[in-house]
């Protein structure tokens, strides 16, 4: 692991609901640059963790942590504006909307001009919005979904929006992207892309990225580091090897290891 | 999808509209009264009608609370514009209360102010109520509405309680109503067209994905229902004004149910279904007088002598609700860039 | 004010409480399990009147029959609105089936009004229900102490169904996991066709008391009642019988007192209500005996 400072840490994070204990004494601190992995079995609690550094739940215990600064407690969209953006497991995209309206909606918490003022025709904001379609457009482009800008989302195969919804992520200029099963339903020609396509736009947009997954061969492909969470706590962290050769997580993902080999 | 207001299709939209004047100012000289009060009414009912579609069809806020709005509106207006001798003959049984008998003021003025005082009362009721969800939301603003009708009755010295206001200057002709109408249009089709317009749509199409993304969705409900509240509150004063006669039980649930109806049967979600579902409701609604009795139609038709017309109302939306929920339209707009790929033949795509 | 007047209103309360109370029934079971708002809920009330009124005008049966027939044919009129206007629009988004409801209840309403003319009409009072009795210096109608006797009886028996059979419990079951229940194979359109028929029967039933109590009924007499109960359903808890029950009387004891003690609000009688439901809906919206109906997220 870097020595640089990290992007997001949480510190002892634990939540209750009502009489269940949802996830306990999660502690992670992710690397600046980085591609990190939270897995483990079904019901572990890792998309209750998300739902957590997204603000969607507040912790009964503990802080998270981004750049340094405390989020925890936060609502949804001031986490989203503070800088971190995600996927949901089962893909919510605004359905009744094309292709490119759904990127320019993320792109929205950036605006700077007021609802007011397109009506009044300020120019300014006339501005603003073309300017948001154009990088919108190139959002789109690089997911290779610019062709179909103006169809209705939901007409998208499956494949393409996952895509979108990684796209539309992105227009929220995030420093930190929370991936909720990426690769669900992909078959192993899609998951390289998109494995190659995480790397790539870890790059470009100059992210940190931290993915939940079931598919190991993504898993061990793309991160560089991993936690993992069984019976919501953490049970072990360490580099793709490390975890491999673990005894407690091949015990925990005893089953269904042995259908999705590392 | 472009529509009206990219400035490509500026020209085409500058024609549309004196079109539209030429239209008045024949209808003016060439049609009967009964006919303009048709028209009158097909102006005002849309621009409550695109008012409600911006709370429920763009930002999903089932909202009952309409006709509570347009009162507002209605009174505050009307108070502006009442001549002084008309107010000291109506107020029989208490005078009117300082500062209404003293203010007044030109009819512009006087409906904008209806529009603004309903939007501040939107806010208001806004911010407690909008927590909640879905259908009790829709009680919950219902509620508002009747409390506001109850108040009204009972607030002599400001509305004349259950007698109302009477002898209100007939200033809403064609050319206020559809300039209101067109004013309500432009703004709407602009908000809608902007990203905030997406933003509307996406809180209404997933709240949490709408979160997710940054969006704080209360904020954003908040703005859209008092902007809609704003336009129902127009809606009222231009009302008053056409009917000249007011008073609170003309704006019971049964008001709000005709512009809910108008809304359903356009489109949930489309500006242009609203502006057609206002023309064919009205237009219906006048029609069917004539299938039930014949009748005296000098005031407006929600004051309404009930009947089979109402009958068959209720039933056409039921069957719409069964078995056509997109209305009219649907989501769809009618725009330039659609007449015109229909007008030329394998017009260029997108 | 005198401890007889105090004690005249106090009855007066728990009749317009039992009332209320019936007609709140309907609507939280019909919410618990559908969670629809059965807008032509408060118009099933108006037709057990108007039933009966025109059994015994008529067709000239016993009163006593007429309103039997009645009460039975309102739970019909209750089911085969289901059918028609909700049962279709199960799978379609919920507001679509409130539409439906608001769409119902306009229709029945002015249907009435076509059918039956907006003239209110006298009800049969049979004389031993107006004779005033006295108990020292308090009078009340005999309706004041046979209205909560007979709603009382009514719940009872209907919380007998509701805990004690097996109808029943498939009723608390679809309330709960409409899904699960209808996996376990229980005729999920049957049970919520039972709890439509029930919930109208127990409206009907108010009417037709209601009717007795303020013995002009006409088209529209259902309205208000019907927004009050649905209210009083909320204070006490949506989705609870009980809560529905105790919701009614505290609605009835504060529209009567409020007005028995500060008259000059009369007017503001009807408001009462719809403050007190946004006051719940603000402060606690599962009401007083409630539970949380949540949406998952």
């Amino acid at each position: 692991m870097s020595e640089r400072a990290p992007v997001l840490e949480t510190k002892d994070v634990t939540i209750r609901f009502g009489g269940l204990t949802a996830v306990s004494n999660f502690n992670i601190a992710v690397p600046r640059g980085g591609i990190v992995g939270l897995i483990g079995p079904n019901g572990a609690g890792k998309t209750t963790c998300f739902n957590i550094i997204t603000g969607f739940y507040k912790p009964t215990k503990g802080e998270v942590l981004l750049e340094g600064k405390p989020i925890t407690g936060l609502p949804p969209h001031k986490v989203c504006e503070a800088g971190i953006a995600r996927t949901f497991q089962n893909i919510r995209l605004f359905y009744n909307e094309t292709v490119l309206q759904n990127v320019m909606i993320g792109g929205f918490v950036r605006q700077k001009s007021h609802w007011w003022m397109h009506p009044l025709m300020i120019p300014s904001c006339t501005r603003e919005e073309k300017d948001l379609r154009d990088r919108a457009m190139a959002l789109l482009e690089s997911v290779g979904l610019d062709n179909v800008a103006d169809e209705t989302s939901n007409s998208l195969p499956y494949g393409a929006q996952r895509r979108l919804e990684i796209a539309r992520a992105l227009a929220t200029k995030p420093k930190f992207l929370l991936l909720d099963e990426p690769a669900a339903g992909m078959n192993p020609q899609e998951s390289q892309e998109l494995m190659a396509f995480i790397k790539k736009i870890r790059t470009d947009f100059d992210l940190t990225i931290l993915l939940i997954e079931h598919d190991m061969k993504v898993v061990m492909g793309v991160c560089e580091y991993i936690w993992v969470l069984d019976y919501r706590i953490l049970i072990a962290e360490g580099n793709p090897e490390q975890i491999r050769s673990n005894p407690r997580v091949i015990e925990a993902y005893l089953g269904e290891e042995a259908t999705q080999n590392a | 999808m472009k529509t009206k207001e990219t400035p490509r299709y500026l020209v085409p939209s500058l024609v549309a509209v004196a079109l539209l004047a030429l239209f008045i100012w024949w209808a003016n000289s060439h049609l009967d009264n009964y006919k303009i009060q048709v028209l009158n009414l097909i102006a005002i009912n849309s621009i409550l009608a695109l008012s409600l579609n911006l709370i429920y069809g763009f930002t999903g806020m089932f909202s009952l609370g309409h006709a509570g709005f347009m009162a507002i509106g209605a009174y505050v207006s009307s108070l502006l514009i009442l001549p002084q001798v008309q107010k000291d003959m109506i107020y029989i049984i208490q005078p009117l209360a300082w500062p209404f008998s003293v203010l007044q003021a030109p009819f512009f003025v006087a409906v904008l102010a209806g529009g603004l005082a309903a939007a501040l009362l939107g806010l208001l009721i806004a911010i407690p109520v909008l927590r909640l969800g879905g259908d009790y939301l829709g009680i919950a603003t219902l509620g508002f509405a009747e409390i506001i009708r109850v108040v009204f009755t009972n607030l002599t010295p400001v509305t004349n309680g259950a007698l109302g206001l009477k002898g209100i200057p007939d200033y809403a002709n064609l050319w206020w109503n559809f300039g209101w109408c067109l004013l309500t249009l432009f703004f709407m089709i602009r908000l809608v067209n902007s990203n905030f317009g997406n933003v509307l749509k996406a809180i209404r199409d997933d709240e949490v994905a709408a979160r997710a993304m940054g969006i704080n969705t209360f904020k954003y409900r908040v703005v859209s229902f008092s902007i809609g509240a704003f336009f129902a509150g127009i809606g009222g004063a231009l009302m008053a004004s056409l009917v000249t006669t007011i008073d609170p039980k003309m704006f019971g649930f049964l008001l709000t149910f005709n512009v809910l109806m108008i809304v359903v049967a356009g489109g949930l979600g489309s500006l242009t279904g609203s502006i057609l579902g206002s023309a064919v409701i009205t237009v219906l609604l006048e029609w069917l007088r004539f299938v039930e009795n014949p009748v005296d139609i000098g005031s407006f038709h929600l004051e309404g002598i009930p009947g089979m017309r109402m009958v068959i109302f209720s039933l056409l939306l039921i069957l719409i609700i069964l078995f056509r929920r997109e209305g009219l339209m649907g989501m769809r707009e009618l725009s330039w860039d659609a007449i015109l790929r229909r007008f030329s033949r394998g017009g260029e795509t997108r | 004010m005198s401890f007889e007047m105090f004690v005249q209103h106090l009855f007066n309360a728990l009749t317009l409480g039992s009332l209320y109370g019936l007609v709140a029934i309907g609507y939280t079971m019909v919410y618990g399990i559908l969670r629809l708002i059965n807008f032509a809920h408060g118009d099933i009330f108006m037709l057990g009147a108007y039933f009966v009124f025109f059994g015994v005008t008529l067709t000239k049966i016993p009163w006593g029959i007429a309103i039997i027939l009645a009460v039975a044919a309102s739970a019909v009129c209750g089911i085969v609105i289901d059918r028609i206007a909700y049962r279709p629009l199960r799978d379609a988004p919920r507001i679509s089936a409130l539409i439906s409801a608001i769409g119902v209840s306009f229709f029945i309403e002015n249907l009435s009004l076509v059918i039956f003319t907006g003239l209110p009409k006298p009800v049969y009072q049979p004389e031993w229900l107006v004779e005033i009795i006295s108990f020292g210096n308090v009078r009340i109608l005999p309706l004041a102490l046979i209205v909560p006797a007979i709603a009382f009886a009514l719940v009872g028996g209907l919380l007998w169904v509701v805990y004690r059979t097996k109808p029943g419990l498939a009723m608390r079951s679809i309330s709960k996991d409409i899904e699960t229940t209808r996996l376990m194979g229980v005729s999920v359109d049957k049970i919520i066709a039972l709890t439509f028929g029930l919930g109208s029967a127990l409206a009907a039933a108010s009417g037709i008391m209601w009717a007795l109590r303020y013995p002009q009924i006409h088209p529209f007499m259902g309205v208000f009642p019907g927004f009050k109960a649905f209210i009083a359903a909320v204070l006490g808890g949506i989705g609870s019988i009980q809560g529905a029950m105790v919701g009614g009387m505290l609605l009835g004891l504060i529209e009567i007192m409020a007005v028995a003690f500060f008259p000059a609000l009369s007017g503001y009688r009807d408001a009462f209500a719809f403050i007190l439901l946004i006051v719940i809906l603000l402060m606690k919206p599962t009401g007083l005996m409630g539970e949380k109906l949540e949406e998952k997220v």
